[in-house]
């Protein structure tokens, strides 16, 4: 992916423009069709002008796109829209993603009903042209003009004759003549109605120099119609050439018809290849309760603004990103990042639109609205990975462009060589046999083998919270051997926080009250250690204690007078100095340390009174993970800027083997690229910002995000949860989708390497097998149904 | 071999020879298209959609944003979207409508657009000025 730019992203919505207006003055863009000249346009200009509330309105033929400015207060861009339409053209409003993806959705529901309605009719046309043809072939059978060629009529009139002449001998009674014609007005009519689009697209390609799967059908039922017309008016000349006068109407209909059943099932197993993203877009809330003034107000969520106090009542979904101002409650985020627990919120943390709030009520100041969420970020993102393309499709691409100009020049070749070389009715075979080559061809198959798994896939991951920007970052993850991960932030939470708090023997304190002196005295200090005292102590519900006569002693830790108490907060030497031993606790505090933690030394009023332990804590959730990345296969490096010591303690406790410490950040580049002059396929794992570098260099980057802000620049895939789990997820994802692509592409080329010589008659000579047009076309529609059936299979993957 | 044979086996060849003329070098020798710069700063063309699309092959100034209008005139549904995988766009074309994609401006190079499924191509020829 050369650019991601934020232009770039938000064009790959049809333009919608709607930039910042002044207050009482918006605009909108109205996407108006039927306008064919500058009369039109001016037209519809002069409309909207005059239409009350416009300010200014300006319409351009060529984008066919009314851009105007109104005043919101005294007209709707529906209305707008309305003024246009009763100018006699069509207009619609410009859509946002998820309307685009409505209208996408109800082209296709469209498309289906009409598929379901023609391939219903047309089956049923078929079945009554088979009937009808049976008399026919008796018929010609009895002038000993030979049974039919096409092996499917032939075992059908075995199986169906007897029966059917017996059931039915009225129709026996009809004049052939009448059945043919009876039989030709049917299949015109069939083809005319259910089969028309496919002779007009395949025509408007034509005009194009371009040939597609249309063209295919169009030529061979074409010609097989075409042969019948002649057989039905002029059937001497047939007769005379020793060729009997076969009518192959029931076959034109039952192609037509089992390709509209292939098509069919092919646009549902289509629109089911996007159902993440719907599922996604679904999310959005459509309204907003704001605190205005005092008063609580229902508004569109469009109309919500930064800054804006939004109240959240319990299991309402929250309708954009915002920061909490007052209440607590768990919030269910797992639609978003994957997380399955609800995330505890309280004021100041940052909540997301869309997630679901628990028993509490929240109110909360907007941050992110409209195309700034995190929903919409996701969105745009998926978008972004369905519109990539996968290195693997190039073959698929190269064979599918030159495709059917080759299968009809081998369906020419067919003919020519079964004329020449049929002992018996050449005419007759070369012709079924050259229909059946271009009918049993199907290009589709090939189109749809990488597209919808890349679909299904990126679909998947979002549900997963795994963000992967598109099929080429999805090809390479298969690959990965090697998985370097980032120590802090990554396998740990990334900051300190107190671990434990042991009292001394004979402490004169209680637990409570050494944290609240401990704080007092550390929330004067600059210390890095201090602020994972202090949020211990609030996450204690301890109350704030004033601190005298504070000081700092550099290196040691610090003293102050807390409540009357005088407070000595540090290491064993400050201790030492006022003479105080930490020896009773020294065996505990070497025990802390061999399991990465540092202990904070405290004495009140001359006494040591315990220790607090503080360390950056292993995420519970990495050793887990990384157990899983080995049972993968995967080689696990942790890279750290620490000592080998400190660092080998937390890779001990989550399981990683081989350790890189010391590592400057800039030296993180080098050691990714150390393993890849190895031949080491490289995931860099890392916190997307600290790390982008890395993470650009390595062959796949993933990004740790928090679910509230996704740094994705540098990175191939985001993790929308601090959870190393979901890597595990992402490479098993991408490993199964590789296998998916490859199935789906062995699938599309080998039924067109074998089904096309057996079209052909490649098995004639040796077995005396002969495929029907009828059964080719069979073939062809079920192989674009299965391959998308094949991509639709991801579904069902559960993460690693 | 009988005259009918050697018929059809000319007919054949003459067959095979134009369709491989006629889908793969005739098409060939069409130009491309020059995008037009509007008063707004982008340089705009429309392109037609109906069983491919019309300029296929458009040149575009390097540096300098574009406005692709696609002008679906069909419903088939093997042009309903278009591709183009250097912009990571996946567009929607409503039927017989005109869409508007805009695009950033690009350096110097040939950037390919498809239909959804790859079948469908054109080119974008992006030229330093």
């Amino acid at each position: 992916m050369a650019t991601s730019s934020n232009a770039a992203l938000s064009m790959a919505k049809p333009a919608a423009v709607a930039p910042a207006a002044p207050r009482g003055q918006a605009r909108v863009a109205i996407q108006v069709s039927g306008m064919t000249c500058a009369a039109c346009q001016a037209r519809v200009q002069k409309t909207l002008s005059a239409s009350p509330g416009v300010l200014d309105a300006n319409v351009n033929l060529m984008t066919a796109e009314a851009s105007v400015s109104y005043d919101p207060a005294l007209v709707s861009p529906e209305a707008l829209a309305a003024q246009v339409r009763s100018t006699g053209y069509g207009a619609a409003l410009s859509r946002d993603g998820a309307d685009a993806l409505a209208e996408q959705d109800a082209a296709r529901a469209r498309e289906f009903r009409e598929l379901r309605a023609k391939a219903l009719v047309a089956l049923g046309a078929g079945a009554v042209a088979m009937i009808a043809s049976m008399p026919l072939m008796a018929v010609h059978a009895h002038l000993g003009l030979g049974a039919p060629a096409d092996p499917f009529m032939r075992w059908s009139m075995r199986v169906l004759n007897p029966p059917l002449s017996l059931s039915l001998p009225w129709l026996y009674a009809v004049p052939p003549w009448a059945l043919t014609v009876g039989l030709l007005a049917l299949t015109t009519a069939v083809m005319a109605w259910a089969g028309r689009h496919f002779y007009t697209r395949a025509w408007a390609a034509f005009r194009h120099h371009s040939a597609d799967m249309n063209t295919l059908i169009a030529v061979g039922t074409g010609a097989a119609y075409v042969l019948s017309l002649v057989a039905t008016v002029a059937p001497g000349f047939f007769v005379a050439r020793g060729v009997p006068p076969d009518v192959y109407y029931e076959a034109v209909v039952l192609i037509i018809a089992l390709i509209l059943v292939g098509n069919m099932l092919e646009a549902r197993a289509k629109r089911q290849t996007s159902t993440a993203l719907r599922g996604l877009m679904q999310l959005q809330p459509r309204t907003a309760r704001l605190v205005r003034d005092d008063v609580e107000l229902d508004v569109a969520v469009d109309q919500v603004q930064v800054g804006d106090v939004v109240v959240v009542r319990p299991g309402e979904r929250l309708p954009v990103d915002g920061e909490i101002l007052s209440g607590v409650s768990a919030v269910d985020e797992s639609m978003l990042t994957g997380e399955p627990l609800p995330v505890e919120k309280r004021a100041g943390d940052r909540v997301i639109g869309a997630t679901v709030n628990g028993a509490g009520a929240l109110r909360y100041r907007a941050t992110g609205v409209g195309a700034g969420t995190v929903l919409a970020h996701i969105v745009k993102l998926m978008r972004e990975a369905q519109g990539s393309r996968a290195p693997i499709q190039r073959l698929a691409d190269r064979i599918s462009g030159i495709f059917v100009p080759v299968v009809l020049s081998l369906s020419i070749a067919t003919f020519v060589v079964w004329f020449v070389a049929a002992d018996a009715a050449p005419a007759v075979r070369a012709f079924a046999a050259a229909v059946a080559v271009l009918v049993i061809a199907c290009p589709c198959a090939m189109g749809l083998a990488v597209p919808t798994a890349v679909m299904v896939a990126t679909g998947k991951g979002a549900e997963l919270g795994v963000l992967i920007k598109g099929g080429e970052a999805l090809e390479r993850a298969h690959a990965i051997d090697t998985v370097v991960l980032d120590k802090t932030g990554t396998i740990t939470e990334g900051k300190p926080s107190v671990t434990d708090v042991v009292l001394a023997p004979g402490a004169t304190v209680g637990e409570d009250v050494l944290v609240a002196l401990v704080a007092a005295v550390e929330r004067a200090s600059e210390h890095p250690l201090a602020a994972a005292i202090s949020a211990h102590a609030a996450g204690r519900n301890l109350g704030a204690m004033e601190v005298q006569a504070f000081e700092s002693v550099t290196g040691r830790g610090a003293r102050g007078a807390v409540g009357g108490h005088v407070v000595l907060v540090g290491n064993q030497a400050l201790l030492a100095a006022e003479g105080i031993t930490t020896e009773p606790l020294d065996a505990r505090a070497a025990e802390l340390a061999d399991r990465g933690r540092t202990a904070v030394f405290a004495a009140v009023d001359g006494v040591l009174a315990g220790l607090l332990a503080i360390a950056d804590e292993i995420r519970p959730t990495s050793r887990d993970a990384i157990a899983r990345l080995r049972r993968m296969g995967l080689e696990v490096v942790m890279l750290t800027g620490d000592t080998r010591r400190a660092a080998e303690v937390v890779a001990r406790a989550a399981g990683v083997e081989r350790v890189v410490a010391g590592v400057m950040p800039e030296g993180k580049v080098a050691e990714v690229e150390r393993l890849q002059r190895d031949g080491r396929v490289v995931a860099m794992v890392g916190d997307g910002i600290n790390d982008a570098p890395a993470l650009a260099r390595a062959d796949v980057g993933i990004a740790m995000g928090s679910g509230t802000d996704i740094a994705v620049e540098a990175s191939d895939v985001t993790l929308m949860r601090p959870d190393l789990r979901a890597v595990a997820d992402a490479i098993a994802l991408s490993r199964r989708t590789m296998r998916t692509m490859r199935q789906n592409l062995f699938w599309a080329f080998a039924y067109n390497v074998v089904g096309i010589p057996i079209a052909a008659g490649a098995l004639y000579p040796a077995f005396g097998l002969l495929l029907s047009p009828v059964l080719a076309s069979a073939a062809m529609a079920g192989s674009s149904v299965s391959v998308v059936t094949n991509s639709l299979r991801l579904r069902r993957f559960r993460g690693a | 071999m009988e005259p009918s044979e050697i018929f059809v086996v000319v007919a054949g060849v003459a067959a095979i020879g134009w369709v491989n003329w006629y889908f793969f070098l005739a098409e060939r020798r069409k130009g491309a298209v020059q995008a037009k710069v509007g008063a707004t700063g982008f340089q705009q063309v429309v392109i037609r959609v109906e069983g491919g699309y019309t300029p296929a092959r458009v040149r575009l100034r390097a540096g300098q944003p574009t406005r692709l209008v696609f002008d679906r005139r069909e419903d088939s549904s093997c042009s309903e979207e278009v591709v183009i995988p250097e912009f990571g766009i996946r567009c929607f074309l409503p039927a017989h409508q005109r869409t508007g994609i805009d695009l950033p401006a690009k350096r110097a190079g040939a950037y390919e657009f498809t239909c959804g499924m790859g079948m469908l191509r054109g080119s974008l020829v992006v030229e330093d000025a």
